[in-house]
């Protein structure tokens, strides 16, 4: 196949070409705003860490913030998640699949609703109200889909039925069979669902926005703060800090997700 | 109760206490907030569930959105899938890194995306500096509909883009041989060849760029667009003027409009791979 296939096509080059300049050339504008002294002037006006360091001082709180709110929403879908993947994985009725299909609403629905929904229901609630624990459930809300659909999947596949027969016929009990058997054998699969949402829940804004508080800021937030309030510098350097926080993570899915084919081939 | 009757019955609760705690929680903080914002037009009475089709402001804003979403997830699918099936049959040194760049932003909020389209089409932009370099003073696009779409293109693109390689990897290459054994030309070949076999893809990949493209807020309020829009138009609506049964209103109206396409688009999916 790949004999034919190098045959020249200039108008697709074209096209890829024009794309990836549409993609890269902002990102490449922002990075070098964000460590030249003055944007109008250019590079001519030298090259500076100054930004990053006020970036750090007015928003590091909110990068911290936005890593340990990331995990916590990792460590919450697990625990809701691959219980519940579990299940809608071994349950062939039809509830099963309406559960599974209702549960996806929140990432069909936009989010600026479910955001309004949770203020409405919950927003008299203070202490819930001024924690992060609010911004929490949206993410967890958000992200629990994507969790789920990714396990369920993969506990789906047949060899594991066998497997997990043989070991109930060896006398291993459920909690043996799901932590010491199962677990082990989607493990890749989980991994991969816990890279995604850390990876959403990182970068989410549309739910943030509404149910932040002027002392729960996560990164995002503070981003569309500094582009509202700030010299372009500032927003640069901070779109900057982002990228590096975001990428090795992304790197780390797709090598994931790469090692997973390979292993299962499909 | 026979043995295996008891067993089963076992497995049955197991699977009940595994579904349990995701249950309660979604049930508490999804379906219950989400019933109430549903309910909450009615206290307003029955017509605030209609307004979006009986005030010009808020259809314009619903027209606005759709056809924005509309262009969006068009010009989308095609230039996604012209530079999918370029990537999927070449091989060259830095493919993958390429392919890993270009769907990096699909993790970037709307909110960069935002910022990078006033970097070229706004006050300080990198559009103002040429147009004024030719002596047409500083132009800017960020600010309106042409800004709005080129934002919405920037992150509907990397998932295009990812699901096209991926579907155009696995084509089938002799049914293309066979095609030009015959003589077909190369349009005939996209058409009767390509475009078949990327059919799931494209409504797939379509639906899910459609609905971002409509519950989008970030992009649109960072650039604070002229051409307003619906996730614009209910946040307004709530933050300025407390109107909170009119923001459930359009929430509502938003949310099934999104869902009735990705809905359709299901249907259309498992039709198209019954046939």
């Amino acid at each position: 196949m790949h004999a034919q296939s190098q045959k020249p096509a200039p108008f697709l080059f074209l096209i890829t070409c024009v794309v990836c300049l549409f993609m890269f050339v902002p990102v490449i504008i922002s990075v070098m705003a964000g460590l030249v002294n003055n944007y109008r002037t250019g590079l001519k006006s030298g090259l500076t860490l100054r930004w990053l360091q006020e970036v750090w001082s007015v928003y590091g709180s909110t990068v911290s913030a936005s890593v340990i709110l990331a995990l916590v929403c990792v460590a919450c879908t697990l625990l809701l998640g691959v219980p519940c993947a579990y299940a809608l994985a071994r349950s062939r009725s039809r509830y099963a699949r309406a559960f599974e299909e209702v549960l996806t609403l929140p990432v069909a629905v936009p989010g600026l609703a479910t955001a309004l929904a949770l203020i409405l229901a919950y927003g008299d609630i203070n202490l819930l109200r001024q924690s992060f624990g609010f911004i929490l459930i949206g993410h967890i809300l958000f992200t629990l889909p994507f969790m789920v659909r990714t396990v369920s999947s993969a506990f789906q596949r047949p060899d594991l039925l066998a497997i997990e027969e043989a070991a109930r016929t060896l006398g291993a009990s459920f909690m043996q069979r799901f932590l010491g058997v199962l677990v082990p054998a989607v493990f890749p699969a989980i991994l991969a669902g816990m890279l995604m949402v850390f990876t959403l829940s990182i970068g989410e804004f549309n739910l943030t926005w509404m149910l932040h508080t002027p002392l729960t800021r996560t990164l995002p937030v503070g981003l569309a703060d500094s582009y509202a309030s700030m010299r372009i510098e500032v927003g640069s350097a901070y779109t900057l800090i982002f990228i590096l926080v975001i990428l090795p993570i992304l790197w780390l899915l797709q090598g994931v997700a790469n090692w997973v084919q390979k292993r299962y081939g499909n | 109760m026979s043995g295996h009757a008891a067993a089963q019955n076992r497995h049955h609760r197991l699977l009940l206490a595994c579904l349990a705690p995701a249950t309660v929680f979604f049930v508490a903080f999804w379906i219950l907030p989400v019933v109430r914002l549903i309910a909450l037009p009615a206290e307003k009475g029955w017509e605030t569930y209609f307004l979006v089709l009986t005030d010009s402001r808020y259809m314009w804003s619903m027209i606005n959105t759709v056809v924005l979403s509309l262009a969006t997830t068009v010009v989308t699918l095609v230039i996604g899938g012209a530079v999918g099936v370029y990537l999927a049959r070449r091989r060259f040194a830095g493919r993958q890194v390429l392919l890993s760049l270009l769907t990096a932003p699909l993790a970037f909020p709307g909110v960069i995306i935002g910022f990078f389209i006033i970097l070229l089409g706004g006050r300080q932009g990198w559009f103002a500096d040429l147009s004024s370099a030719v002596g047409m003073g500083r132009m800017t696009f960020a600010y309106g509909v042409i800004g709005l779409f080129l934002g919405y293109l920037y992150f509907s693109l990397p998932r295009a883009i990812a699901s096209y390689t991926a579907a155009a990897e696995a084509m089938d290459g002799q049914l293309e041989e066979a095609a030009r054994v015959l003589g077909a030309s190369r349009w005939e070949i996209t058409r009767d060849v390509w475009l078949p076999q990327l059919a799931p893809t494209t409504v797939a990949c379509g639906a899910i760029v459609f609905a971002t493209a409509m519950g989008a807020f970030g992009t649109a309020f960072t650039l604070a667009s002229k051409f307003e829009v619906v996730p614009i138009t209910i946040y307004n609506e709530f933050t300025n003027y407390a109107n909170f049964a009119l923001a459930a209103s359009l929430s509502i109206a938003l949310g099934l409009v999104t869902w009735a396409v990705l809905f359709l688009a299901r249907l259309a999916g498992t039709t198209s791979s019954g046939a």
